[in-house]
This record gives C-alpha cells, sequence and structure tokens, in this order.
C-alpha cells in the first residue's frame, strides 16, 4: 500500500493508505483526529472544515495523495497552536469567543464553523476591510440546531479579539 | 408569589453506599399525583415516571465533585447544564464539580427515560433537587460531628463553622454515607432563595464542543468497530433480492466484510471513504419498497379522501381554507450512527438515543438474546430534532454484528438520512371558523396526516395510562395529538380532529410534532377573521387571548417589535402565538418579500423572502437556565423560518429526491434574521414547563403571516418554495454520491 506523508497540526505524519482515500477518513479512521465531523462527504456541508497551509478546505473532498509533505494540515485541536498557544490549555480567541457567546447546542458543527470563521475573518484583516452581512451570508457551514444568530454574534467579537 | 414550606417538603433517600448517595423519593411522597389533574402530554408523561422517580441518585465523591447520571439523552437542548445547576443549587456546590453523565438504559426506569415532548426538566425538576437537597443536609450532619458545631454554612463546596475553620465535601463523603438505605424527609429552597435556578448559565459542555473533544458515537475508540455502510434500496424500504459481485466487493480495497441484512446491504471496510466507494460498487436487484409509484400528488389525495367532514356550515359569515404541508426531513447533523459488538452470549451498543429502553428491547429481540445480556450506552448526540427517539442505525448495527461476529461502527450516508431516514408526515389542515359582528362563533380544525410512527417508547406509556387517561379510546396519534393541542382563543365553539393514513413512510415526531402545521393554519386564519371583521391582527389576538400570561407574550414583542410601524410595499411584519407544554410564547416576524431581496443569488442555494428580523417573547413559568432557553427559542426560529419557506422533501416514484444539505434547505445564514432579540418573561410559576421545542410554533406561523401581509395572498401550501424543485436530483443507484476529488480547489 503506498504511504503518504504530510504534516497535522504541526507534526510529520506517515500513512499507509490507498490513494484516493479522502483527508477526512485519514485523519479521522487512522490517525483518530475526531474533531473534523462527517455531516455529507460531499463539500456541502462543512462540518469537516479545516485548514490547509491557513487556506479553509473540505477533507472529505480530498485525496490523500494530493498532500505533499511539507502541506500542513490544521484541525480544530491545532488551531490554538496557530497563534502561539497550548493546545492542551488555551484557545484560540474564536473558540474563546464561542465559549463568551455559548454558540454550541449539540455542537457537532461547531469545529467546522469555527474553523470556517477562523479563515472567514483570515480573508477579511488581508483585505484590510471591516466584517459585513454579506461575509457572514456567505459561510456555508450548516447548523442544524439553528445556531447562526449566535454565531455570528461570535464571529464579530472573534475578529475583534483576533490577532 | 410565595412559596409555602408545605409545598418544599418532599421525602428522599439514604442509600447504603461506600459514599454519600442519595435519591428522590417522590413515588411515596406527597407528590403523588391525582390522575384527575391530567389535562396535557406533559402530566401524562411526568405521571408516568413518578412511581420510579426515586431510583434518581446524586452521588458526592471524595474528590468533592458531585456525580449524577441523567436518564435522558442530552441532544444538544442543553439539559446537562440544566441539570447541573439544579444540583448545584440545591446542594451549594460550584457547577463546574457537578458531573453530569448519560445513564445507559435503565429497564427499572420504565417510563422513566424517554427524551421527547420537550419533558425533560418539567419531570426531573423535584427529584433531582430533592436527591441533591438530601446530600447538602447529610453533609452538613458530618459536618457538625467533625467540626463540633451545628452554626455551619454550606458555600463553593466548603463547610464552615463561625470560627472559619472549613472542611470540603469531599472529604465528608465517606463520613455522611450510610451503611443502610433510609427514608428521609427534606425541606427544597424556596424560590425567593435561588442563586443558580433562574439566572443565565453557559453550557457545562462547551469547551468540549469547541476544542473537538466532544466524543460523539462515531468519534469513540471502540476495539475493532470498523467503519461500516449499507447499500440501500432506490425506493422507500425497498429490499434486496440479489447481488451480482459480493465475491468482488469483498475483495475491494480495505473491505472486511459483505452482508446483506434486513434493510440492504453492509459493508465494514478500513475507512468510511472505501465503504462509500464499496457500497457503490455492489450491483443489487431490489424488491419494491412501501410506497411504491407514490408522489405528492398522490398523496395529497389519500390525504383528501380521509379527511374528517367538517359538519355543515354555520348560516353566518365564515372564513374557510385548507392548507398543505409537504414532508419534511428531521435528520440531524450527526446521520444515524451508532457502534455495536454482538457476541454469541451478549451484546454491547453505543449510540444517542432518546428511548433506550424500548431499543434494548428492540435490539434484545432481535438478537434472540435475553435483554438483560444487552447493554446499551446513551451517547452525546449530533442533534435530534425527533430523530434520535427511534433507534434505526442501532438496530442495524446489531445486525450486522451478529451476523459477521465482529464490532462495526455503523453511519448512514448524508443521502440514506434524507432518503431513507425519518420524516415528518406530509399533512393537510382544513379550518372553518364563523363569526358575527365582533364575536367569533366557533372554529373547527380537521388535521389530517401521514401516520406519524409513535412505536419509540411513547405508545408504550398512552397504552399503560389508556385506561386512566380523559381522551376515551382514541389511539396513540389522537390521543398525543389532543394532548398537545390547545386552543388558546376564545373562539365560541371549538374542535379539532386528526385523522390519519398510509403507514407507508418512515415518519417520526419532528422538533414540537403536529404544532408547527396546527398553529401555522390557524395564525393564518385569524389573520383572515381579523381582516374580515376589520381588525389589526395584534388586537384582535389580544382581544381574543384567553389569559394574562398569554395576553403578556404577545403584548411584549408587539412592545418590543414596533407592531404596525411603517414598512416599505413588499415587507410587513406577521404576529403570531402559540401555547404548550405548560408555556407560551409569541413572535413578531419581518419578512421581506421584494424581488430584489428574493432574487438575490447564492449558489447551489435558496434565498427567496428573508426573515430580517424576529421578536420572541417566552414564558416557561420558571426558566431554569434563561440562556439555554434563549439558545432553544434561536434554534425554533431557524426552524420556523424553515418550515414556513424552504425546507421539505419532494416525493416522487416512491422516493424522495432530497439527498443533500444543498437539496433539503434548512435554514442558512443567508436566511437568518440580522436582527433577533428573545425575551424570557419573569417567572410566572414554581415549576418549570417544556421549552426545547417550543419556539417552533409560532415562529413558522409569523413567518407565514408576514408573508401572507407582504404580499397580500394567504399561503396555503408550505414550504412557499416546494413548487419549485430548485436542484438536480441525485440518482438512486448507486444510492450514495462518489466522494469528490476538488477538495484543493473549490472550499
Amino acid at each position: 500500500m503506498p504511504e503518504h506523508t504530510f504534516r497535522v497540526n504541526g507534526e510529520q505524519v506517515t500513512v499507509d493508505v490507498a490513494d484516493d482515500v479522502r483527508l477526512l477518513w485519514v485523519l479521522r479512521d487512522l490517525l483518530g483526529i475526531t474533531g473534523p465531523k462527517y455531516g455529507c462527504g460531499i463539500n456541502v456541508c462543512k462540518a469537516c472544515t479545516s485548514h490547509l497551509n491557513g487556506e479553509a478546505v473540505n477533507p472529505c473532498a480530498i485525496p490523500v495523495s494530493d498532500l505533499r509533505p511539507t502541506d500542513e494540515v490544521t484541525t480544530i485541536e491545532g488551531l490554538p497552536a496557530t497563534v502561539g498557544r497550548d493546545v492542551d490549555t488555551d484557545l484560540h480567541p474564536m473558540q474563546q469567543a464561542w465559549l463568551n457567546h455559548d454558540v454550541a447546542q449539540c455542537g457537532y458543527c461547531q469545529p467546522g464553523q469555527i474553523m470556517a470563521a477562523v479563515a472567514l475573518v483570515h480573508r477579511i484583516v488581508a483585505e484590510g476591510r471591516e466584517i459585513t452581512d454579506a461575509d457572514l451570508d456567505g459561510l456555508r457551514n450548516i447548523c442544524r440546531c439553528g445556531t447562526y444568530f449566535r454565531i455570528r454574534e461570535a464571529i464579530k467579537a472573534g475578529m475583534a479579539q483576533s490577532p | 408569589m410565595s412559596e409555602s414550606l408545605g409545598r418544599r417538603r418532599f421525602l428522599g433517600y439514604v442509600l447504603a453506599a461506600p459514599t454519600l448517595v442519595t435519591a428522590a423519593g417522590l413515588g411515596s411522597a406527597r407528590a403523588e399525583a391525582d390522575i384527575t389533574d391530567v389535562v396535557d402530554l406533559n402530566d401524562m408523561l411526568t405521571l408516568a415516571a413518578l412511581p420510579t422517580a426515586g431510583l434518581i441518585s446524586v452521588e458526592v465523591n471524595q474528590d468533592g465533585t458531585v456525580s449524577f447520571a441523567l436518564p435522558r439523552a442530552e441532544v444538544g437542548q442543553g439539559i446537562t447544564t440544566s441539570t447541573a445547576m439544579l444540583i448545584a443549587e440545591e446542594l451549594s456546590v460550584p457547577l463546574e464539580r457537578v458531573r453530569v453523565t448519560l445513564a445507559d438504559a435503565r429497564p427499572e426506569l420504565v417510563f422513566n427515560q424517554l427524551t421527547g415532548a420537550s419533558n425533560t426538566t418539567f419531570a426531573t425538576y423535584t427529584p433531582i433537587r430533592v436527591a441533591a437537597a438530601l446530600a447538602q443536609r447529610r453533609l452538613l450532619t458530618a459536618a457538625a460531628t467533625e467540626l463540633g458545631s451545628t452554626d455551619l454554612t454550606l458555600t463553593a463546596g466548603v463547610i464552615t463553622d463561625r470560627s472559619g475553620r472549613g472542611v470540603d465535601i469531599g472529604a465528608l463523603a465517606g463520613k455522611a454515607a450510610s451503611t443502610e438505605t433510609q427514608r428521609v424527609p427534606v425541606e427544597l429552597t424556596s424560590r425567593e432563595s435561588f442563586t443558580v435556578i433562574g439566572r443565565p448559565h453557559n453550557r457545562i459542555d462547551a469547551l468540549d464542543a469547541v476544542t473537538g473533544r466532544k466524543k460523539f458515537a462515531m468519534d469513540l475508540d471502540i476495539p475493532g468497530a470498523l467503519p461500516t455502510m449499507v447499500c440501500r434500496p432506490p425506493t422507500i424500504n425497498g429490499t434486496v433480492g440479489s447481488v451480482a459481485n459480493l465475491a468482488e466487493v469483498r475483495a475491494l480495497p480495505g473491505v472486511t466484510d459483505v452482508v446483506v441484512i434486513a434493510t440492504g446491504v453492509a459493508v465494514r471496510a478500513v475507512t468510511f471513504g472505501q465503504c462509500v466507494d464499496a457500497v457503490r460498487a455492489l450491483r443489487v436487484t431490489w424488491k419494491p419498497g412501501t410506497a411504491e409509484g407514490k408522489s405528492d400528488e398522490t398523496v395529497l389525495r389519500e390525504l383528501e379522501r380521509a379527511e374528517l367532514p367538517l359538519g355543515l356550515p354555520a348560516p353566518t359569515p365564515t372564513v374557510e381554507a385548507r392548507f398543505t404541508f409537504y414532508f419534511r426531513g428531521n435528520s440531524a447533523l450527526e446521520p444515524n450512527c451508532a457502534v455495536a459488538d454482538v457476541r454469541a452470549d451478549r451484546a454491547e451498543i453505543w449510540s444517542s438515543l432518546k428511548s433506550p429502553i424500548v431499543a434494548r428491547q428492540t435490539i434484545a429481540a432481535r438478537l434472540g438474546l435475553p435483554p438483560s445480556r444487552v447493554t446499551v450506552h446513551v451517547v452525546e448526540g449530533g442533534g435530534s430534532f425527533g430523530r434520535k427517539l427511534f433507534f434505526d442505525a442501532a438496530l442495524e448495527a446489531a445486525e450486522v454484528s451478529q451476523k459477521i461476529g465482529k464490532p462495526v461502527k455503523l453511519m448512514w450516508h448524508r443521502a440514506d438520512d434524507c432518503r431513507q431516514g425519518r420524516t415528518h408526515p406530509m399533512a393537510t389542515s382544513r379550518v372553518r371558523a364563523s363569526y358575527l359582528g365582533g364575536a367569533v362563533l366557533s372554529y373547527h380544525q380537521r388535521h389530517t396526516s401521514v401516520a406519524t410512527d409513535l412505536g419509540h417508547g411513547l405508545g408504550e406509556v398512552i397504552t399503560a395510562l389508556a385506561a386512566q387517561l380523559p381522551v376515551g379510546d382514541l389511539g396513540f396519534s389522537e390521543t398525543f395529538f389532543q394532548l398537545s393541542q390547545t386552543m388558546s382563543y376564545n373562539f365560541g365553539i371549538t374542535s379539532r380532529l386528526l385523522n390519519e393514513t398510509d403507514k407507508g413512510f418512515n415518519t417520526g415526531s419532528m422538533r414540537n410534532v403536529y404544532s408547527p402545521d396546527v398553529t401555522c393554519a390557524r395564525e393564518l386564519v385569524v389573520d383572515r377573521l381579523a381582516a374580515r371583521m376589520g381588525r389589526d391582527p395584534y388586537q384582535f389576538r389580544h382581544d381574543h387571548l384567553r389569559d394574562d400570561r398569554s395576553r403578556a407574550v404577545l403584548a411584549k414583542v408587539a412592545e418590543i417589535g414596533e407592531w404596525g410601524r411603517v414598512m416599505p410595499a413588499g415587507t410587513a411584519q406577521g404576529i403570531a402565538f402559540h401555547a404548550e407544554y405548560k408555556a407560551v410564547s409569541a413572535a413578531l416576524v419581518e419578512i421581506d418579500c421584494r424581488p430584489e431581496t428574493v432574487n438575490r443569488p447564492i449558489r447551489d442555494g435558496v434565498t427567496g423572502p428573508r426573515v430580517t428580523k424576529v421578536v420572541f417573547a417566552v414564558d416557561v413559568g420558571l426558566a431554569v437556565n434563561p440562556r439555554g432557553l434563549e439558545a432553544q427559542m434561536m434554534g425554533c426560529i431557524s426552524d420556523g423560518i424553515a418550515l414556513a419557506l424552504t425546507s421539505s422533501l419532494h416525493l416522487r416514484d416512491g422516493y424522495f429526491l432530497e439527498a443533500s444539505w444543498d437539496n433539503y434547505f434548512y435554514t442558512r445564514q443567508w436566511n437568518t434574521p440580522l436582527e433577533l432579540e428573545i425575551i424570557v418573561m419573569p417567572s410566572t410559576s414554581e415549576t418549570p414547563g417544556g421549552a426545547g421545542e417550543l419556539g417552533v410554533a409560532a415562529s413558522m406561523a409569523a413567518v407565514a403571516c408576514a408573508y401572507g401581509r407582504a404580499t397580500g395572498t394567504m399561503p396555503t401550501s408550505f414550504p412557499i418554495n416546494h413548487g419549485t424543485l430548485s436542484f438536480t436530483p441525485k440518482p438512486t443507484v448507486p444510492p450514495i454520491p462518489a466522494s469528490p476529488t476538488d477538495g484543493l480547489r473549490h472550499a
């Protein structure tokens, strides 16, 4: 079986699996990283949203063979480290904003929501502008508990606190 | 309202155990309800739970934490947090010290382990407090011996005497324990003295949720339980005829097993990705299902035939209307899933289950094992909305595990969850109201629905109490309907009847069950009545509501939402009211139906009219956690918007066309109101009502009423966009779509 090497949450990993297995299943079923969730498997619901080299991606739609050894995958488990914080004891400002706004209900979609929010804020900060309702309307992540309003509030607060 | 001491005195139990364990003794305390007090569904469920409620126990641990295994399912509604608050209040410990877990299936609880009908807080409010209060009393007694003083205070988990000497409750847990079970009277904290109950608290499981540490069933690491999926039929409940290429699929990369089961062909593999590929590779000949050839149109004709007569029209002026509500899916974001490890002489199941006792019985019967050999663990669920009242995946997982002799981690694909999963049944509601001068003389409603499957335990509750209920010889569904629906307006002679038809669909109780449709129809007719009678919709409702509590929530949304403010053409307000679960609620909605809004572009999404603002007022009697209650109402509003405007299943040729979240249009960010205000009314009762589902009905109805007022036409078919198919249906063979490969280019 072919070997695939890439980086996950700051560590180099090598997995032995067929080329076409999607990254989501490599993370969940082989590496035991269960923060990214399955909600559709066809890049629609966005519950598995993670970052690849800092950009939001959906691992359910990435064959593992697409990854290079230098590619850095960040899941919700590794998010605090992207701002120099300890993943075991600290939070990314967006996670803290989520806590402050008591966003999560069942919590199933929330890792993906937070990863999408962080990527959105990165983009807006890079463009040097304020966040708009249209930006928030553009988020595609499903929350079947319907926490959308608190998500919007948390993103605005998290953006204000983000480094 | 002051609560008398007598109403706060209960009997609890100290159980024989090495550490302090206390339990509620309601079954033998004064709270024995008179059956004639039974007036609604919550009463019935609470009553059914009473004889065994004493088995709910609180344990004080040596490390100073307090444990409680909640015999309910947490699926996002926040009941672990509100339960921890009850314990923190009566035991005087910080919330952080309370550990609430979910109890395994406990058959001795009989009816007291069904999570449904927004009944959890209502039914457990007193028993949990009794157990916690008794634990506090035992700890104080133990501390008195320890410190040589009876002048003690318990604050933040530490008992202190006047000199300031303190001892942690953890150090007293063993000393306060009992070697024999004793029955002890205990007094609960008065409402005026509450410091935890009634104050907003964030959720105790939020940190786990935002860090990805929260474990759902598919996140559990059960040894040997490999990913498993099922190749399902192209039509609803079809069955396997034959499989042409079993050996070929068994040889695919990663695949360990392929086996025919009752619902399809199961495949087990090293990864779910390989399960998807194997399911797609199977060549199966299918036998017909239970809805062959049926479509929206044929079911509508069935409903018309099943409709109960409204009787002769009154000689006075009448308003009459018929409303259609299409099938809707109650899929949670976490699809149906379960882990099963079935051995020759025993079985173990892990799943999010709202009726674990019935699940255990049914699984044991299917496996041919005594129920005592089946352990069912209740895992925290990724949403329910009624879906997890059933245990379809757990039953399948058990069957597969038994057939192949290996543990399995079974999950439905999203397409399976849409097409073969439970639905809110299609229904019609016909309403006739008569009036004369300024008075409404009569209101009659005939709700006709595809049968709702209540075979998840609620049926057993109704059966057990049927002879005692004041509803005569009605079936489960009609009993449920009558117990859950109330007539909130003074509308003269009223009647409401349910008739059901067609058991060929996989249905279930979707959040708020009958009420969103029934209330939506009623509130639209109320608007029409008001118009005919020349009255303002708000004032008309206010004048006809039956009690102060109801009028107060309606007046609150009218005031905060500035009812009647001037708005541009194509936009409007709508207002609606709903009472259930011993609670009252009102919604004021503003909607924008102007073409530039309706036609705003969103890729693969339904935009349509936008609800721009919602003001919602809720009075649940006593709100244990106002912050959690607001969260539940927010979710209910998202549901109500979807039910009114965008979300439905299209039935064609015996299957549902939807197979994706970009087919089934639940509310998305682009449908979310930009302004939202939820008002939790001051407590009007000593006890909490239900809340988890409460807000859906008024929200859906207010959106429909606002749409009607913005467009000048009363909508009669829901959701509004059902007539336009806004996607290209995915194939049914293979039953699930291929995994995409463009993730690097398409986020």
